[in-house]
């Protein structure tokens, strides 16, 4: 499996980091890419920006341990996560998790699991700059709820009729 | 061993990381947090909600029932909000 794991202040090429990781593949029939956008807005309010704080070290170390899952749950060719700290500006990328297969059905589920994931067990934390000041953006029961369901085994698959 | 604070626990502590040494008594993370809690005002804000607070040693998850002995590196901080 291509690992593609990194943490950065700058702005990347979405498209070119999905294409390092098939480059050279004939094996891959499915690559599914999800990538996070700064909203100009956050609970009907505009914001000037996002400042992402972050652990080093464990943050790297958390989600590779997640990749590591995701790749014994699922047959997966490839996985990329890109994730950005510092100030970030609406309309820019945050993050970016790609996941290659051979066929879709893993590369929706990795996705959407390394994403699940990410929001409420990787080691970072949004702040929202706006005209009233500065503030810390609160954890989401909804994010807790969605990377809790991938807790539960995944449900037997019928045989093909 | 080192301490380390992130975002609003940061903030209300005045600090992003130091160095402790706990009396015997203080065994697990939950025990470690109502010991920093009675430090100063500070401490006390940033701890108020327990609850709330979570915790790493040397890079992983832990609950606030997990021992603290050997720990090299423990962090406190809110719930996250990445990705």
């Amino acid at each position: 499996m291509t690992t593609t794991i990194r943490l950065q202040r700058e702005a990347f090429d979405v498209a070119a980091e999905v294409e390092r990781m098939t480059r050279g593949r004939t094996d891959v029939g499915a690559v599914v890419t999800f990538t996070g956008l700064c909203r100009a807005n956050e609970n009907g309010q505009p914001i000037a920006a996002l400042t992402l704080e972050h652990y080093p070290g464990m943050a790297e170390a958390e989600i590779a341990r997640h990749v590591e899952e995701a790749s014994v749950r699922w047959p997966l060719m490839g996985v990329t996560v890109v994730h950005r700290y510092g100030r970030i500006e609406p309309g820019e990328v945050i993050v970016l998790v790609a996941a290659a297969s051979s066929h879709r059905e893993a590369a929706f589920a990795a996705a959407s699991f390394l994403m699940d994931y990410l929001k409420t067990r990787a080691p970072f934390w949004k702040q929202v700059e706006a005209a009233g000041g500065t503030t810390w953006v609160e954890a989401k029961a909804i994010d807790n709820a969605a990377a809790e369901r991938w807790s539960s085994p995944p449900p037997r698959r019928e045989a093909a009729k | 061993m080192r301490l380390l604070y992130f975002a609003w626990v940061r903030e209300r502590i005045g600090k992003t990381e130091e160095h402790v040494d706990p009396p015997a008594g203080v065994g697990t993370v939950a025990d470690l947090m109502a010991w920093l809690a009675k430090r100063d005002e500070q401490y006390a804000y940033a701890f108020e909600n327990a609850k709330v607070i979570r915790a790493a040693i040397d890079h992983r998850h832990v609950r606030p029932d997990a021992a603290i002995a050997g720990a090299g590196e423990i962090a406190f901080f809110p719930p996250m909000t990445g990705g």
